[in-house]
């Protein structure tokens, strides 16, 4: 039901979506002017470019999760919601894991276009490597933006707070995705997937667990 | 109690020493460098039983709303950032003359540096909220999620690259050092335990003066 909420007002207003399209996009500007149009120097630190373009827009996307309930002063609304509060967790990652994955995809089409990639053949694995680690960003950072929507200098203590929890995912990704997009099979990092496979398992876990003590009056 | 405590860290500490510089003999490569070890070994493990007490006091916090748990895990994570950065400080100070850089992106220096910067954000946290129930809840929280982390952290980074050489305590079979480097590891680790105590201790002491004369 708060799936179905957030969908509804995120397609009818577009605001997160549009925003965050233009905002990656930007991004793309400036990593090709901070690095210079060397292609060999771009290509060799594209996926480390690319997480951090997925990371940074999801900073953005996820710390805004509780915002128009903050705004408008549901927050009671949420509190009160009769049953299990793990289900608004759930419902709130679910809206957060399909906007995110979104703008990844968008985000994934414009490097190809701007690096001249050709991304067809490394799809398959990078959908894979992609899904696993957007999992892990968005269970924490779902959880983490409920505890910072209630505190002041929240745009400040949501970054500081998901970037180091994120860093073996942030890790792992990257050297999947340089691995995939050379190539090599998904065998080849299957370590790395297992370990973004556990890192999904425990995010998720401790979220459904602890969502309870967040959303308390 | 606390007075028995204070003396018996403060004599552990001494005997430390004592066994540092005094009986542990000179390191035959790496010279008198290698004595930061005593120092070292001792803070990394500190900090890392200092995270484990954060996780079981956010747990307890989490289920009894003891407000005592509370106090134990915000002193713990404090104790425990300060000795990651003693840590950092201490291999840096070793790096330097026996890797020749102070700084290098090694797996459990990059381990250790992520947890110092989680834990920083927990202190953060607790900072930043006013509501005294409230920070402690949501400090428990990340508390939990931080603790989880660290396997993967460990992990993560174990892969992504290594230099520091291997662990050479507690593992069976290689243990090339010498019975007297040891004892002097086990006696400093000892009196860094006590050290730690007390510091929880009289941090959670004063944690609870300070919501006593909030109240």
């Amino acid at each position: 039901m708060v799936v179905w909420k957030d969908l509804l007002v995120e397609r009818r207003s577009k605001e997160t979506l549009n925003a965050l399209f233009f905002f990656g996009l930007l991004l793309l500007f400036v990593f090709q002017f901070a690095l210079g149009p060397d292609r060999d120097r771009l290509a060799g630190t594209l996926p480390g470019l690319l997480w951090l373009g997925f990371i940074l827009s999801g900073l953005l996307g996820l710390g805004r999760t509780f915002v128009v309930e903050r705004e408008n002063d549901c927050w009671e609304g949420l509190l009160l919601a009769p049953g299990d509060k793990s289900a608004i967790y759930v419902g709130k990652l679910a809206g957060n894991l399909l906007l995110m994955l979104v703008i990844e995809a968008i985000l994934l089409m414009l490097f190809g276009f701007f690096f001249n990639l050709d991304l067809a053949g490394a799809l398959p694995g990078l959908a894979v490597v992609v899904a696993l680690g957007t999992v892990a960003l968005a269970a924490v950072g779902t959880l983490f933006a409920a505890m910072t929507a209630q505190v002041r200098a929240r745009e400040l203590l949501f970054p500081v707070l998901l970037l180091p929890v994120e860093a073996p995912v942030l890790l792992a990704t990257v050297k999947a995705t340089e691995a995939v997009l050379l190539g090599e099979t998904l065998g080849s990092v299957a370590h790395w997937l297992k370990l973004l496979a556990a890192a999904d398992v425990v995010y998720v876990a401790v979220g459904v667990l602890t969502f309870d003590f967040v959303l308390e009056a | 109690m606390r007075r028995l405590l204070g003396g018996l860290t403060l004599a552990g500490l001494v005997a430390g020493l004592v066994m540092a510089f005094g009986v542990a003999p000179r390191e035959a490569t790496q010279g008198n460098v290698q004595r930061i070890m005593y120092l070292h070994v001792p803070s990394v493990w500190v900090a890392y039983l200092a995270f484990g007490v954060v996780l079981v006091a956010s747990v307890v916090y989490l289920v009894r709303r003891a407000e005592a748990a509370d106090r134990l895990a915000h002193a713990s994570a404090e104790v425990g950032v300060l000795f990651t950065g003693i840590t950092i400080a201490t291999g840096s100070i070793w790096g330097k003359p026996t890797w020749g850089t102070w700084w290098t992106w090694d797996a459990r220096l990059t381990t250790v540096s992520i947890l110092f910067v989680m834990y920083l954000g927990y202190l953060l946290l607790r900072g930043m909220i006013e509501d005294r129930e409230r920070g402690a809840r949501f400090a428990a929280v990340l508390g939990i999620v931080a603790a989880f982390n660290i396997p993967l952290v460990h992990f993560s980074v174990l892969w992504w690259r290594t230099l520091h050489q291997p662990p050479s305590l507690m593992k069976p079979g290689s243990a090339a050092m010498p019975d007297v480097i040891k004892y002097a590891l086990f006696v400093n680790s000892a009196a860094f335990t006590l050290l730690y105590v007390y510091f929880l201790t009289r941090r959670a002491r004063v944690l609870r003066l300070e919501a006593e004369a909030d109240a």
